[in-house]
């Protein structure tokens, strides 16, 4: 029974964790967008707009919930809930940290670890696809037709270039599950070069790290490859027809997929919580430095505000920056949190890039599309794959 | 549990296989196949069959159907036209398809008298692991003669879907 | 009741190969009928994999690994078929996919009347 309720339990702290983080990655976005283009973005809201994913979330849920009339009814309703349930359920094999003891029990900060957790998450993924195709082709629209049909040739043509990267470091590690995936990428070369897939010999993985992270981009639909949705040619795509909370369950799927892809990056190439740098070289400082000199900016802020409000809310920031890194001088909860930190930070900046790159590149056109992943992505991935698996062979 | 998972995912099988059969639209067919296809991944599972389980929803339902449901898409399919059947099919296509499955059903249970009972977790030999022993070498050669397969069909999809330029 | 029967899997099997069989016989539709083959090999890997199970042998999965390439590499071949037929005949229903060459279709005589310039007034 005990560990019916830790599962429980685990399952409900990673949901909440997983749906604020899904809502606050999008004023995340919009802040980081609104500043590439020299813009304030969301500031109306709370301070500095931080309650206006709350505010979007009632928009939402309070907007008409309308059905078009020429619609096929069932497949119309089905397509948003396959999407959010396929792109929420990977997230239950993905390793957030090691091992904890929380009052007398000892649990992974993982749901749950399937020795074939890898192809678990392809499954997935693969399956995340008839959502969208879905939509696209039950809303009776010809936008939104084209929107389905773009996205599943996209999809299905960048799983392969995505797959044959995932495979060259699973060579290295020699297995499946994603806990040993990060456990194998312990420990340090030379006292400080981390044994990270990217970095590890015999043939680092920096070219399947690159094609990974170019494939996780089409499949989950984002700037440049966001065909299926660009908006000057085909309205909104294959969500043109849906409105309220059906459209929101499409948006929450693309930034779910967007952390899954980001969490499995950081899993196989950047070696999941372990750190940076030995121990030794006070690796442990590192949350807490991060921390403190933020509290320091926002303090400096706060004294020589921008606008007036800011002298009451960034000092607030401040404290809590400042207690945050108290907590990770804690020796008790630095064992626990650690390398929570670690992954987090891994995963936030992958996720920092995704926003970047969006507000950085222009679309590509649909032909250059499909002439990128088969014509350089899926040959340079081949290719990658042979000399890593003729490298692992020869070299003991 | 194992009878109720094996109640549940096959009655879930069965049914979308009827569904298969029945529905007049296409893509309904195709998302019933689907259902076929995740059910008896998770059939496989208790069979101790992981790695196929995996493949099974990669390849069949995320790649194969995936396919299937793209051209019904793109060719727009419709409702499916019924015609006059032949009369050798209105007569006697059901009353053979039932003796099939009869004969089937016998088989199964008379043929094979000694089979063990299926316990999930008594046989764990379908892990990535053992598929991939025996796949490089015992089983090298088909694995390399379906490659060249797959090549050859890679081939005769292009030219067959090739626009022609004359 | 903590284990099941193995003739339980290999009877589903059975049904299920029926039902494909069943759906390749009746439908008329060109797509619904490669699927029901697609649900026919599944049948069959069923019980390669039952069979797997009861001999404690992994070579019943690599079968139904072989059937599953094999099964791909077909439904991209026979897919691409598919688009060229309905290109070339626009119609999807077997029912008039019974000859070998394409059939020579005349102009139709209305739209050819419509179309032809009146030269006397």
């Amino acid at each position: 029974m005990d560990f019916l309720l830790l599962s429980l339990i685990k399952a409900a702290v990673v949901a909440a964790v997983l749906l604020t983080t899904l809502a606050y990655l999008q004023w995340v976005e919009r802040k980081v967008i609104a500043h590439i283009q020299v813009r304030l973005g969301p500031s109306r809201v709370g301070p500095h707009g931080l309650l206006q994913p709350l505010a979007d979330v009632i928009k939402l849920i309070t907007k008409e919930d309308l059905i078009p009339p020429h619609v096929n009814k069932f497949f119309y309703l089905a397509a948003p809930f396959l999407a959010i349930t396929m792109s929420l359920l990977s997230i239950s094999v993905i390793p957030f940290g090691s091992e904890v003891r929380v009052l007398g029990q000892t649990t992974w900060m993982q749901l749950t670890d399937l020795n074939i957790g890898v192809l678990f998450i392809l499954a997935v993924s693969s399956m995340g696809v008839y959502g969208i195709a879905l939509a696209g082709w039950a809303s009776n629209n010809k936008y939104s037709l084209l929107g389905g049909l773009r996205s599943s040739a996209q999809m299905i043509s960048y799983e392969l270039p995505l797959s044959l990267a995932i495979a060259s470091p699973l060579l290295l590690a020699n297995t499946l599950s994603l806990r040993e995936l990060v456990q194998k990428q312990g420990g340090f070369e030379f006292g400080f070069l981390p044994r990270w897939n990217i970095f590890q010999g015999p043939w680092p993985q920096i070219i399947s790290f690159l094609i990974f992270v170019i494939a996780g981009f089409a499949e989950t639909n984002r700037v440049p490859f966001d065909l299926p949705e660009a908006e000057n040619e085909l309205v909104a795509g294959f969500h043109t027809e849906y409105s309220s909370m059906k459209f929101a369950a499409f948006f929450m799927a693309e930034y779910a997929n967007m952390i899954t892809v980001t969490c499995l990056t950081t899993i196989l190439f950047l070696g999941g919580w372990q750190p940076l740098f030995p121990a030794s070289m006070g690796s442990n400082l590192v949350p807490p430095v991060i921390f403190v000199l933020a509290g320091l900016v926002a303090l400096y802020h706060g004294l020589n505000p921008a606008r007036r409000k800011d002298r009451f809310t960034l000092p607030v920031f401040a404290v809590v920056f400042f207690a945050l890194a108290a907590v990770f001088l804690l020796p008790a909860a630095r064992e626990a949190i650690l390398p929570l930190f670690w992954f987090a930070a891994k995963t936030g900046f992958l996720l920092f890039v995704f926003i970047w790159i969006r507000g950085t590149l222009p679309r590509f056109r649909y032909d250059q599309l499909m002439a990128f992943t088969w014509k350089f992505l899926f040959p340079v991935a081949v290719l990658n794959l042979l000399v890593t698996g003729l490298l692992v062979a020869l070299v003991p | 549990m194992d009878v109720i998972l094996f109640l549940v995912f096959a009655i879930i099988a069965v049914l979308c296989a009827i569904n298969v059969v029945v529905q007049t639209h296409p893509i309904a067919s195709a998302l019933s196949l689907i259902g076929v296809m995740g059910s008896l991944a998770v059939l496989y599972l208790l069979l101790g069959a992981e790695f196929i389980a995996a493949a099974q929803v990669i390849v069949y339902a995320g790649a194969v159907m995936v396919l299937f449901v793209f051209v019904i898409m793109l060719l727009n399919a419709g409702e499916e036209v019924h015609r006059g059947r032949s009369f050798v099919v209105q007569v006697l296509g059901a009353p053979l398809l039932i003796a099939l499955l009869g004969l089937l059903v016998y088989f199964a249970q008379r043929l094979f008298p000694g089979a063990p009972m299926v316990r999930f977790g008594a046989f764990r030999g379908g892990t990535a692991v053992a598929v991939g022993r025996a796949l490089f070498t015992q089983y090298l050669l088909p694995f390399e003669v379906t490659s060249v397969l797959i090549l050859i069909a890679i081939l005769g999809a292009i030219v067959l879907a090739r626009k022609e330029l004359d | 009741m903590n284990a099941v029967p193995l003739s339980w899997y290999l009877t589903l099997s059975g049904v299920l190969f029926t039902l494909g069989a069943a759906g390749f016989l009746f439908r008329r539709n060109i797509i619904t009928v490669f699927m029901s083959i697609e649900l026919m090999l599944n049948a069959v890997n069923l019980s390669f994999i039952s069979f797997s199970y009861a001999f404690r042998r992994v070579d019943g999965q690599i079968f139904t690994f072989f059937v599953m390439v094999v099964a791909a590499a077909e439904a991209a071949v026979g897919l691409a078929i598919i688009l060229t037929v309905f290109k070339n005949r626009n119609t999807l229903n077997i029912d008039d996919l019974n000859s070998m060459k394409d059939e020579y279709q005349p102009a139709q005589p209305e739209e050819a009347s419509e179309t032809a310039p009146v030269s006397v007034p």
